[in-house]
Formats: structure tokens, C-alpha cells, sequence
């Protein structure tokens, strides 16, 4: 869709009332809706206070390990015979992907609310597993909320879980994935208002959620663009990131969207193709609607209802995208594109042989795209593409999708 | 942004009507919840039909939605059943005009969350609504903040919008839902979800005495309200008491786990909100 005119600035959302154009926004039932505004207060405090930014920063550095690497793909970018490939190396963070960020930054505001239970939704586990590890490191309850599905095709994240003293809580409810587990998530908080925090995984929900997310997660482009400017001495001609919910993208991304020369691609799931019917590319295959306490692209049948989505990745398995990313896309400002389960098999093997690291099959779809693109590119063409996590957690999954049995 | 407020008397809507009516007879009224074609729209359509004599002063239907995050696992259930026989808008609004045919008093409120509304329109749905007979609309997810683009619609048609307030609701916010509040006031008596825990009646007490210091509006409670007594105690303060859980739940007991339904349901469930009227309308000889 092309956009509206030129804007000034990319970088000026949400507005007051948490919209980003038509969409944000903060459709939640009533008993919720005084939490969330109590967030949003408590989230403004934060940002205006040195202290907190003194705290986090110092966080980041000692317990998550940031600065991560901007690391050039040589071998990649010599396979590919175009572009000039860089990763940005988010899966070498502490716990294995850029989910750290974000519970970092929202565990520091909730234990300032007072808040002393902390819930979250998890699809791949990446999240689950940070959120668990941040409340551990705090001394805070924990209650993870995962589709039963999704337990059973990550069962390494679910251990892992365990061990830091968070509950699992499986929910069979609906398709089981992670949708159900933010539906169920919303459940468990409006009926424990006075002590719980819902520490949300992605750029969605319910305003502030969406901001928040995206203002802890951009310390990933803030990173790229000193290391590139090191570098190479100039910015990038094109940033590459996966996009479930999308906190990795957006982390990526809005740092550089007033860069107008900065090209940005956001790769969606397309699961078994989106003509299929089975994939998770809210953009490519869905319509504006509202869930989960915000109005965005979401995958639905003609009478409104949610449909399933379907990606090999467990972590991109959600029918919506979160809201900065809808406008975007309304804006022109950002280009979606999608790759297949069988694409993302590809890039995982790919890069696991050529450069020693195996994806995680989130970031393995960013690769699938880069895959496409790299090789169109002159040599000179500086691409990013966010390595979000690591593959560990998927060898599963993987070697089953190769008929191998562990 | 003022907000024209539609008159609490207006005469030319049903709710306005049934309140002044219950409150000329003293005593409280009995909403029920159902949602459309739960669990067969042959079954629905007979439940429907029969609540107005079996004690229903006001009757709500739910449209049925794949992610209510608001519900418990009875209306969860309840509207994957309803789900199952694709039960769109136009399915709920040809109900609401089948009933209509022989009742002209009862108001009718339909209850759901917003995407299915956009999906559809909401001045194609605020329209289609008031001409099948519907006198307003609770969206769960729409509070006041996010009310206006789907309210001015039901306005101009004469619809009440019907806002929810909480426990968490502060005297602070209450202005702001009950300045855009028409018809009634809905209190969500817990924090939680549908169908799970209960409020005592103090606690509703305090709330509804709370409430009447902002609204003259009238009040209905609602979640957590499953038996003739807890009915009965709820309209001592309330002007009528909500059951939805506990009458979803009779009809879940009525469906065999290969789908079919046990003969005599809809009489089943009718005997059961009859007993819950009796309890409401125990303060009325």
C-alpha cells in the first residue's frame, strides 16, 4: 500500500493516546485499563529519571553482555557475490537473543510500581526464558504463559525455564500457540491486578506496551549505527530484520527511519506460502482489525474472527504484527516481504555451514530474504541483517523438518 | 471532546422503559447472557424465545469471538460452540429480528468485543443493529478512550452504548466512562475474568453506593453471579443483577461430547433462570 505524503518524521509515535496513525491504541476491557495508564505513568517516570537509564545501561553492559557485535558474514557475502553482509549479533547476548533487552528495561519499571509477580506470554521460548531469567536474577515470582503446542515443539526453553524458578503454565485453549498464551496472559492479570506485571515480549498490546517495547529494543540500531560509522564510515544502504510481533525489527530499524537512504525490509513468515492459507504474514495475508488491546494487520476470516497461523518458527507463529510496524507499512516507510518454512530451513543450513552459526529460525527467515536480495546488490551495498537469536533451541525442530530423528 | 449525551428517560428506547418500569414495581431486574446460536441456533432460538416469560427483564447476546480475553472457560467455551455453526453478525442480528416479531418490550443488548464490529462496519453494524431491534451494545474491549469512532454511530441510531466499570475503576476515572455512559452502568463486581470468583455483598454495597455518587444512571452487576440467592442478594443494591456463566453453564451440561444436544435443553435452561428470577425478584411480593 502506498503511503500518505512524506512525513517530517518517522520517529514521532505513539501519540498521547498510543495511536500510530489508525493504529495502537488501547482496546482492553475496563477492569485492565487503569493498569495499563498506571504503566504508562510509571514508564514515563522512568525515562525521565537518569538513574533508571544509569541502572539498565549498566545492566546491559554486565549481565547481558551489550555492546553485541557487528559481525561482517565474509564467507556469505562471497557466496552470495552481491551486497556486503553484516550481522548484527543479538544472539550472542545473554540468554541467546535480543528478548534480554526488553526484560531488562520492564522488570526495572515493574519492581518500581511495586509489583512483585511478574507474568509473560512466550512462543519460542526466547522471551519466557529471558523474562524468567530477569526475574530470577530479582528474586521475583514468575508465571509463563505458553501454548501447548508450542511446549511441545520447544521443550529445551521449557527446561530452561524451570530451572530459574519460573511456572509453565501450558494452555490448550484455541490453536494452543502463542496467541491463546497472550489470551490466557490478559486472563491471569485482570484477575491479579494489585501485585502482577505483565512484562509483554513484543512491539504489541495495549499502548504503552508497543513504545515501551521498541524504545528498550532500539538499543540494537543505536549499537549498528556507531559500529557501522567504525566500520565502514557511513550508514547502511539496507537493514534486514524477521517480524513476528516484531520487537527485533523495530529495535533494528527505528534508529535509522529518518535516514531516508536507509532502505529496511521486515520478513514475515509465509509458512507453507501464503497462497496456502498456512503461514503468519499479517502484512502480505491479513487486514486491519483489533486483538490483544491494539488495532493492526492481523490474520482473519471474513466475519472478523482470528485465524490460525502456521510458521516453522514458533517465535514469528502469531497472526498479528505489532502497530509501529502496521503504519509503516501504511507509510511505505518500510517494505515487508516474507519468506517460506522452507526458505528459513534453507538459510538456517546455509549459514550454520558457511559461517559457524546456527540461526536462530527466526533470524533464519531474515536470512531467507537476504538470501533473495544479496546477490541483485552491487558489492558496495552495505546490508545489516539482526541475527535475534541463536538456533540452539531449534535443532529440534530442524532435524525433524530433514527427516533426521535425534 | 463533549459528548452529546442521550437522555436516560428517552422514552423511544426500550431500557430507559424496563428500568422506569422495574423501578415503579421496586424492585430489581434479571439480565441474562446467552451467546448467539450457543449451542445449536435451533436450541438458541428457543432459549431466546422463552426467557422474556421465564423471568428475563433484560436479555443480552453474545457475539460469539475466537479470542475473548475478557471470559472465563464457560463463555470461551460457549462461543467456540456457537463458533463451530459460523455464527457471524448477520446470523445474530437475523435472531435478534426473529425474536422481535412477537416482543416488542424486553430490551435486547448485544455483547462482544470490537473486531468482528469493525470487521463488519461499525456504521453498517450500528444501522443493520437498530433495524433487527437491538437497544445497545457492550464491547468489552472499547473503553471510553477508544469508544468514540463506533459510539457516534450507535448514537445516531438510538443504540446505547453500554460502558463497563470495575473495582479498579477510581473515583478519578469514573467522569470519564460515565460521561459517555447511557441506558445503564455495567459493574464488573471482581477483578477477573467471567464466570470465576465472586463479590461479596458488601463489597457490591460499597461499589454501587460508590457509583450512584457519580450517575444517576441505573446499575447492573454482573460476574460472578451464579445462584438465586447471590441473585437475590446482588439486587438489594443493584438494579439488576447479570447471570451469564452459570446459565452458559446449563447449556454445556446439555451438549454430549459428540456435539449433539440432549432433548428438553432449552426447557432446562428456562427452569434455571426462572429460579434465578425468583431470587432477584425476591424483594417483590
Amino acid at each position: 500500500m502506498a503511503g500518505a505524503e512524506t512525513l517530517n518524521t518517522y520517529r514521532g509515535g505513539a501519540d498521547e493516546n498510543g495511536h500510530f496513525g489508525i493504529f495502537g491504541g488501547r482496546y482492553v476491557a475496563e477492569t485492565l485499563m487503569p493498569l495499563i495508564l498506571e504503566v504508562e505513568k510509571a514508564y514515563a517516570a522512568c525515562q525521565a529519571d537518569p538513574k533508571f537509564a544509569a541502572e539498565l545501561k549498566h545492566l546491559s553492559t554486565h549481565y547481558a553482555g551489550r555492546p553485541s557485535a557487528l559481525y561482517f558474514a565474509e564467507r556469505l557475502t562471497q557466496h552470495f557475490g552481491g551486497a556486503k553482509l553484516y550481522f548484527k549479533r543479538d544472539e550472542l547476548n545473554h540468554t541467546g537473543s535480543h528478548k534480554i533487552n526488553n526484560c531488562l528495561g520492564q522488570i526495572l519499571v515493574a519492581m518500581r510500581m511495586g509489583k512483585t509477580r511478574i507474568i509473560a506470554e512466550t512462543g519460542a521460548g526466547q522471551h519466557g526464558v529471558a523474562t524468567a531469567t530477569v526475574c530470577a536474577r530479582f528474586g521475583l515470582k514468575c508465571v509463563i504463559y505458553m501454548g501447548a503446542k508450542d511446549i511441545e515443539r520447544q521443550k529445551p526453553n521449557v527446561f530452561r525455564m524451570r530451572m530459574l524458578g519460573a511456572e509453565v503454565r501450558g494452555v490448550d485453549k484455541g490453536t494452543a500457540t502463542l496467541k491463546d498464551a497472550m489470551n490466557e496472559a490478559l486472563r491471569d492479570w485482570v484477575a491479579n491486578v494489585d501485585d502482577t506485571y505483565y512484562l509483554i515480549g513484543t512491539a504489541a498490546g495495549p499502548h504503552p506496551y508497543p513504545t515501551m517495547v521498541r524504545d528498550f529494543q532500539s538499543v540494537i540500531g543505536e549499537e549498528v549505527r556507531t559500529q557501522l560509522q567504525d566500520a565502514e564510515g557511513r550508514l547502511p544502504d539496507s537493514l534486514v530484520a524477521a517480524v513476528g510481533g516484531g520487537s527485533n525489527a523495530i529495535g533494528l530499524f527505528f534508529p535509522f527511519l529518518d535516514d531516508g537512504d536507509v532502505k529496511m525490509f521486515g520478513v514475515e513468515a509465509a509458512g507453507h506460502g501464503i497462497h496456502s492459507g498456512e503461514h503468519a504474514a499479517s502484512i502480505a495475508g491479513g487486514s486491519p482489525g483489533v486483538l490483544h488491546g491494539n488495532r493492526t494487520y492481523l490474520l482473519q476470516d471474513e466475519g472478523g474472527q482470528i485465524k490460525d497461523a502456521h510458521s516453522i518458527s514458533a517465535g514469528l507463529d502469531y497472526p498479528g504484527i505489532g502497530p509501529e510496524h502496521a503504519w509503516l507499512h501504511f507509510q511505505g516507510r518500510i517494505t515487508y516481504v516474507s519468506a517460506t518454512d522452507k526458505e528459513a530451513l534453507e538459510a538456517f543450513q546455509l549459514c550454520s555451514k558457511l559461517e559457524g552459526i546456527l540461526p536462530a529460525l527466526e533470524p533464519a527467515h531474515a536470512l531467507a530474504y537476504v538470501m533473495r536480495a544479496a546477490p541483485t546488490l552491487p558489492k558496495d551495498h552495505l546490508m545489516v541483517m539482526n541475527m535475534c537469536g541463536r538456533g540452539d533451541k531449534d535443532v529440534f525442530t530442524v532435524a525433524e523438518a530433514l527427516g533426521t530423528k535425534l | 471532546m463533549s459528548v452529546p449525551k442521550l437522555n436516560p428517560e428517552n422514552t423511544g428506547n426500550r431500557i430507559a422503559a424496563r428500568f422506569e418500569l422495574l423501578a415503579k414495581h421496586k424492585r430489581p431486574g434479571l439480565v441474562t447472557f446467552i451467546t448467539a446460536n450457543d449451542p445449536t441456533p435451533g436450541v438458541f432460538m428457543d432459549i431466546l424465545e422463552g426467557l422474556p416469560a421465564a423471568g428475563a427483564d433484560l436479555i443480552e447476546i453474545g457475539i460469539p469471538f475466537s479470542d475473548p480475553a475478557a471470559d472465563g472457560p464457560a463463555i470461551q467455551l460457549s462461543g467456540q460452540r456457537a463458533l463451530k455453526h459460523g455464527t457471524k453478525i448477520d446470523d445474530v442480528l437475523e435472531a435478534v429480528r426473529e425474536f422481535r416479531r412477537d416482543e416488542i418490550d424486553t430490551p435486547i443488548i448485544l455483547m462482544g468485543y470490537y473486531n468482528p464490529i469493525y470487521h463488519y462496519g461499525d456504521q453498517e453494524f450500528a444501522e443493520a443493529a437498530a433495524k433487527a431491534g437491538v437497544d445497545g451494545v457492550i464491547v468489552v474491549d472499547l473503553p471510553p478512550e477508544e469508544s468514540e469512532e463506533l459510539h457516534v454511530h450507535l448514537r445516531a441510531n438510538d443504540i446505547h452504548m453500554i460502558f463497563l466499570s470495575a473495582p479498579t475503576s477510581s473515583d478519578a476515572r469514573l467522569p470519564t466512562i460515565l460521561g459517555k455512559a447511557s441506558g445503564f452502568v455495567y459493574y464488573v463486581a471482581i477483578t477477573g475474568i467471567t464466570g470465576t470468583a465472586s463479590a461479596s455483598e458488601d463489597a457490591v454495597k460499597a461499589a454501587t453506593a460508590r457509583l450512584r455518587r457519580h450517575t444517576t444512571l441505573p446499575i447492573a452487576v454482573g460476574f460472578g453471579i451464579r445462584t438465586p440467592q447471590q441473585a437475590y442478594a446482588i439486587g438489594k443494591h443493584a438494579d439488576a443483577a447479570v447471570v451469564g456463566s452459570a446459565i452458559v453453564d446449563v447449556i454445556a451440561q446439555g451438549v454430549k461430547p459428540d456435539g449433539t444436544v440432549e432433548k428438553g435443553l432449552a426447557v432446562k435452561v428456562l427452569e434455571f433462570v426462572k429460579s434465578l428470577a425468583t431470587g432477584v425478584h425476591g424483594t417483590w411480593p
